[in-house]
């Protein structure tokens, strides 16, 4: 994998868009998501992945906090947006 | 020295099949130690570590690190099965028993049956109180002779490796006993609430 932050698999939020894309029907690493813990709001292709065989999990530049956990298990998608306060998308994408 | 080569050539044989037999449905063997976090890899300083027993119980027992490292040491030689499909046999632990720890605090065993692992950072994995007890589960700090590599979950991770590796929380920082279940990180996106690798359990309803 590219972009690899030492031996962690930690990447980019841009890691996250092909997981998001078999969800979302527009491009969400485009998207502005605003954490539900401490406020910051960013884009989700300049927040941190965590990328897995076990799921991909997007989380705060600024304080860690779980934005969207994504697991896609035997043809299902699981989706936990509890971290996200609010995701701004734009209309004209 | 044909009769070491036929020797050699027998014991690699019965390896093989000893091996077979010790990959439960559906896993691979790895000869490698994949990482897998779902999170930052904690730099806490040991001297601001702790282990701590809390939820139902009479009093929450804390550990600071040289306690924990105090109490007497096992050395479990175990195999450990990923939920990604990857297991690595005869893996070398160094721990103390969680037996060991919950023999400190006071707890009414008839309705507390219910242990929640958390962890540095948001991780949480919830098991049966009986998966814990009985020589079955450790709080290691050691690997292969080694104090336990961060990426791998050091300074400390438990162990429970009947149960798939996900219930090995890394960088554990203690134990809530609760009466109800509680779903954790991963039990609550879609994985198996137990998780038995021999029973295949990967995915709810598995
Ligand atoms: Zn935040």
């Amino acid at each position: 994998m590219q972009g690899r932050m030492g031996r962690e698999n930690k990447l980019d939020g841009n890691a996250s868009a092909g997981t998001l894309q078999a969800i979302f029907p527009f491009e969400m690493t485009e998207v502005m998501v605003t954490c539900a813990g401490c406020g910051a709001s960013n884009v989700i292709g300049e927040t941190a992945a965590y990328v897995s065989g076990m799921g991909t999990i997007v989380r705060c530049p600024s304080c860690d906090r779980a934005l969207i956990r994504i697991a896609r298990l035997e043809g299902r998608s699981y989706l936990d947006l509890r971290g996200s306060r609010v995701l701004r998308i734009h209309a004209d994408g | 020295m044909s009769g070491g080569f036929i020797s050699r050539g027998f014991k690699g044989r019965r390896q093989q099949a000893d091996v077979a037999g010790r990959l439960p449905p559906g896993q691979h063997l790895e000869s490698g130690f994949p990482v897998l976090s779902a999170g930052p890899t904690p730099n806490t300083p040991l001297d601001q570590w702790d282990f701590v027993v809390t939820g139902s119980v009479k009093a929450p027992k804390r550990w600071n690190w040289n306690e924990l490292l105090a109490l007497p040491h096992e050395t479990p030689t175990v195999d450990v099965h990923c939920v990604t499909k990857w297991s690595k046999l005869d893996t070398h632990w160094e721990g103390v028993s969680v037996d060991l720890l919950l023999r400190e605090v006071e707890y009414d065993s008839t309705s507390v049956r219910y242990a929640t692992a958390f962890s540095e950072g948001d991780y949480t994995t919830n098991l049966p109180l009986a998966d814990l007890l009985g020589g079955k589960a450790w709080v290691v700090f050691g690997y292969d002779g080694q104090p336990l590599d961060p990426v791998h979950g050091g300074p400390a991770r438990l162990l429970v490796p009947h149960l798939y590796f996900w219930k090995s929380a890394k960088w554990v920082r203690g134990l809530r006993l609760t009466e109800q279940d509680q779903p954790g990180f991963w039990e609550s996106l879609g994985y198996h609430n137990y998780g038995d690798p021999w029973k295949e359990q990967r995915y709810s309803g598995d």
